[in-house]
């Protein structure tokens, strides 16, 4: 937590971002030890910081713990079905462009059940801002292997250990189109909140990865320790490497996290190369999409 | 509210059913689609792809059909209206996004075309065979309306009827037309868009303190916002309160299920569209839907030149089915017999309705074709023999 | 106009279903019919059998497909021998000379014969793909059935606008060829054609 965070606190007596959160809702779901409040601290921040207009955000999540994202932000926020994140965020910007659309899902909703969704949006850069919170693991349903899951750790679906390859999801999304690619872990909150800051300046689709603890059921099967002792391994496995080719960047159960900022660059997106598209084919026959607010 | 005349082909056409289906979509308002392609239902898209642009207005062919029918949503969400277009094997992907649609009130159309199953069956081919499914394909308890064109003009008439059915009642409205009503040409008059009727959002107008966004005013519907309009509202497909907000407890279910239930139960009298005929005096009713209720026009023809007594009670809404109407005929004739391209699927809601005061016959097949009108009247003569129930 | 069924069949490609869509919009829209056209298509895009059903008359038409058609256009000789035995007694069978070899076994059923060699035709004023305006010109003369002037109009807004004089010119040679059938005998009018005809 930033000093300056601190600082704020201690002289509102108010949580300053206490005004992008449904406080009405609180307290939340997540367990003791769980980044993913943490996470949602620096996207809060990051929307300060960037001083985005929070009438034109939407947010989107899918299904899992960090798919409850979206009942804690006071943003128009769409709790959509297990996986779908991704096309419901789409629909949402094509028919509204003007709107910044933000997806906040966790690793298994994104690359398992929605990984054919992810891939495709990132071939076709649609501008949205991709947020995974990944855990390792689907902690809702009790701590089951996940795509991301790394080899030799414990689950609850494999109790002797998974054998199955995991996803190295930055380098997933930047071979598949991303045009913003970063990952921190829930140590690394000001560079977070940098990170997604950054993202609202790209168009296209930037995909942010967060690792994250789940003391419940990750670290406490794979005798990792508490929610602390997996900030001090943050703290002492990261490794900042802005730039890092993406395939070198895979996780392991207990080795070095290369984090920092893998990919930034520029290609149209979807809506600038439909317009284009339809601007050279029909020349005069095409008709801009107006607002589709049929009041 | 008057049709948009950007979106309206006025004129007369020489067109199939599909092509008439997206020109309605078109009418009706409909800037949005989203799809993925499948036999016998792509022209229906291929028509918009080609027609929206030019228009205002967005097509994008997704990954699968799951994406295909939650992009859509998040269109509507976005503000506009919006459909999708798929068949059989796609119909059964987007079933989860129907129940997503039904929960959180999300006015859409998603357009069936039925070819002959299970699982990838006859895609060339004809049936009737997802009628069931499109009642109680989603798991959980809900409501929609589903409309059964029977000719290209009905594709083109009832595709804005139910783009006004979901909006007046933000329901997916399933539009279930068949291989044969889908890729049969006819003359298709569009008439000028003063003349078409079209259902606006349920907009609210209350200020972002007083809406509450699943708060009904007395008519059971909520008032919808759009994202980016500041209200700052939260939509979930969990069990929720009249703010939006998750609440997960058996009070709050019971209330808001059956609300999602009774908005459409209540108003089944007016959703309920049929065609009737000669129903007066008759003997047996053939009920039949889509482009049944043509071939089964032969054959009641035919009995009727026979001297029997044969009504026709065409399906036009077969859901919610209207039971009152079964009822009340069950008390005055013998028999009902029902045609439809399945193994028994209408047919039981038509003997459920009728509750035992009068038979009922199927006339099952199992698609990939229509009937012979001579297997119809064979039936309608047994049924007419009968003694009643 | 009676109920008359009419199937038109060939090969994909051909302009089969293009023609049935002339004749229905001729009929439903330009002469206050009504028309109902169904196809059938096997999974081939391209060169696989493709036939047409459509079927005219004065009240509005329910049951739509064809039992037994009163007129049959058959462009191919797969068509004719598939499509050929269904046809009514007494009905009418219009063939594409060059690609279908009429047998005899249908002279029992009273049926009359047009022939006529539409893909040459087309291919003398200068396209193949012409030849289904030729066909649906012919169709016009020798049947009877619909107005000249319906079947023009149709031809006019179906086709795209830079082979409309072209298809027009089609349509009007089909009907010229139709009227000599009618008043000539058939080996005739082939002798004429073949007269103006100049292979390159």
């Amino acid at each position: 937590m930033s000093d300056r965070l601190i600082t704020d606190i201690v002289n509102a007596g108010v949580n300053p971002v206490d005004h992008i959160l449904r406080t009405d809702r609180m307290p939340h779901i997540w367990c003791p030890g769980c980044g993913i409040g943490t996470t949602v601290n620096s996207f809060a921040r990051a929307l300060i910081d960037s001083k985005i207009d929070l009438g034109s955000l939407a947010l989107v999540s899918g299904i899992g713990c960090t798919g409850r994202v979206a009942g804690y932000v006071k943003l128009d926020s769409f709790h959509t079905t297990h996986g779908r994140a991704i096309p419901f965020a789409t629909g949402l910007k094509l028919a509204n462009p003007k709107l910044n659309v933000v997806v906040y899902s966790g690793d298994g909703d994104l690359s398992a059940i929605g990984g054919n969704h992810l891939i495709h949006a990132a071939r076709r850069n649609i501008d949205l801002k991709v947020i995974c919170v990944n855990n390792l693991i689907y902690a809702m349903t009790g701590g089951q292997t996940a795509p991301t899951t790394p080899g030799h750790s414990t689950t609850s679906t494999n109790p002797y250990g998974t054998f199955e390859p995991s996803f190295n999801l930055p380098h997933l999304v930047e071979a598949a189109g991303a045009v913003y690619v970063a990952r921190w872990t829930t140590f690394h909150v000001r560079q977070l909140a940098r990170s997604i800051g950054e993202a609202f300046q790209k168009k296209g689709f930037s995909f942010i990865e967060v690792i994250s603890p789940c003391p419940t059921l990750y670290q406490r099967r794979n005798k990792l320790g508490d929610g602390l002792d997996t900030m001090k391994y943050y703290k002492e496995k990261s490794k900042v490497r802005h730039g890092a080719p993406t395939g070198e960047v895979g996780l392991t159960m207990t080795g070095e996290i290369i984090v920092g900022k893998f990919v930034d660059r520029d290609r149209p997106d979807y809506q600038t190369m439909m317009r284009t598209q339809y601007c050279e084919s029909l020349g005069e026959r095409f008709v801009e999409q107006e607002e589709m607010v049929c009041s | 509210m008057k049709a948009d005349p950007r979106g309206v082909l006025t004129g007369t056409h020489f067109i199939d059913g599909d092509h008439a289906c997206c020109e309605g979509a078109l009418a009706a308002g409909a800037r949005f689609a989203a799809g993925y392609p499948i036999t016998p239902s792509t022209e229906i898209v291929e028509r918009f792809a080609s027609r929206v642009p030019t228009v205002g207005g967005t097509f994008i062919q997704m990954e699968d059909e799951l994406a295909a029918s939650i992009t859509l949503q998040g269109a509507v969400w976005g503000g506009a209206k919006a459909f999708t277009v798929t068949s059989g094997p796609g119909f059964s992907l987007m079933m989860e996004h129907i129940g997503y649609a039904a929960m959180t009130e999300t006015p859409c159309v998603f357009v069936d075309v039925q070819r002959g199953g299970p699982s990838t069956g006859l895609p060339t081919l004809p049936a009737q065979a997802d009628m069931m499914q499109a009642r109680w394909g989603s798991h959980g308890d809900y409501e929609i309306i589903a409309l059964c064109p029977n000719s290209p003009q009905e594709c083109f008439d009832l595709t804005i009827k139910a783009f006004n059915f979901a909006e007046e009642f933000r329901v997916p409205v399933m539009f279930m037309m068949d291989e044969v009503v889908g890729h049969m040409t006819e003359k298709v008059v569009i008439p000028p868009a003063d003349q078409i009727e079209v259902f606006p959002r349920k907009h609210t107008h209350k200020s972002v303190e007083d809406y509450l966004p699943y708060g009904t005013n007395g008519d059971q519907v909520p008032e919808m916002a759009h994202a980016g309009e500041g209200y700052n509202f939260h939509v979930t497909g969990l069990t929720h309160d009249e703010r939006g907000y998750p609440n997960m407890t058996p009070p709050v279910q019971d209330k808001l299920v059956r609300r999602l239930q009774n908005k459409i139960r209540d108003a089944a009298d007016r959703i309920s569209l049929f065609e009737e005929d000669q129903l007066e005096g008759a003997d047996v009713v053939v009920v039949s839907y889509g482009i049944t209720s043509r071939v089964a026009q032969r054959a009641i023809e035919a009995a009727r030149e026979s001297g029997l007594h044969v009504g026709k009670l065409r399906l036009i809404t077969a859901w919610p089915f209207p039971e009152k109407k079964i009822r009340e005929l069950a008390a005055k004739v013998k028999s009902f017999v029902v045609p439809e391209l399945n193994l028994g699927q209408m047919v039981r809601e038509v003997e459920r309705a009728a509750a035992g005061k009068a038979r009922t016959f199927a006339v099952s097949h199992a698609g990939g074709g229509v009937h012979r009108p001579e297997d119809i009247l064979k039936v309608i003569v047994e049924a007419s023999r009968c003694q009643t129930a | 106009m009676q109920l008359t069924e009419i199937r038109v069949a060939g090969f994909g490609g051909q302009g089969v279903i293009l023609s049935a869509i002339l004749l229905g919009k001729a009929a439903s829209i330009y002469q206050g019919a009504y028309a109902t056209m169904t196809q059938n298509f096997g999974p081939e895009a391209r060169g696989g059998a493709c036939s047409a059903q459509l079927i005219l008359s004065d009240s509005p038409v329910l049951y739509p497909y064809v039992t037994s058609p009163d007129i049959m256009v058959v462009m191919s000789q797969e068509a004719y021998v598939r499509f050929a035995p269904e046809l009514k007694d007494g009905g009418t069978l219009i063939v594409e000379q060059d690609l279908v070899r009429v047998s005899d076994t249908n002279t029992n059923k009273n049926i009359q014969v047009y022939s006529i060699p539409a893909t040459r035709i087309a291919e003398e004023l200068g396209k193949r793909m012409i030849l289904n305006s030729v066909m649906v010109g012919f169709f016009t003369a020798v049947t009877h059935l619909l107005d000249a002037d319906a079947v023009r109009k149709a031809v006019a807004d179906s086709v795209p606008k830079s082979f409309l004089d072209l298809n027009l010119k089609a349509f009007e040679r089909g009907l010229e060829f139709g009227a000599i059938a009618l008043t000539a005998p058939p080996s005739a009018a082939d002798a004429e054609l073949l007269l103006e005809y100049s292979p390159e």
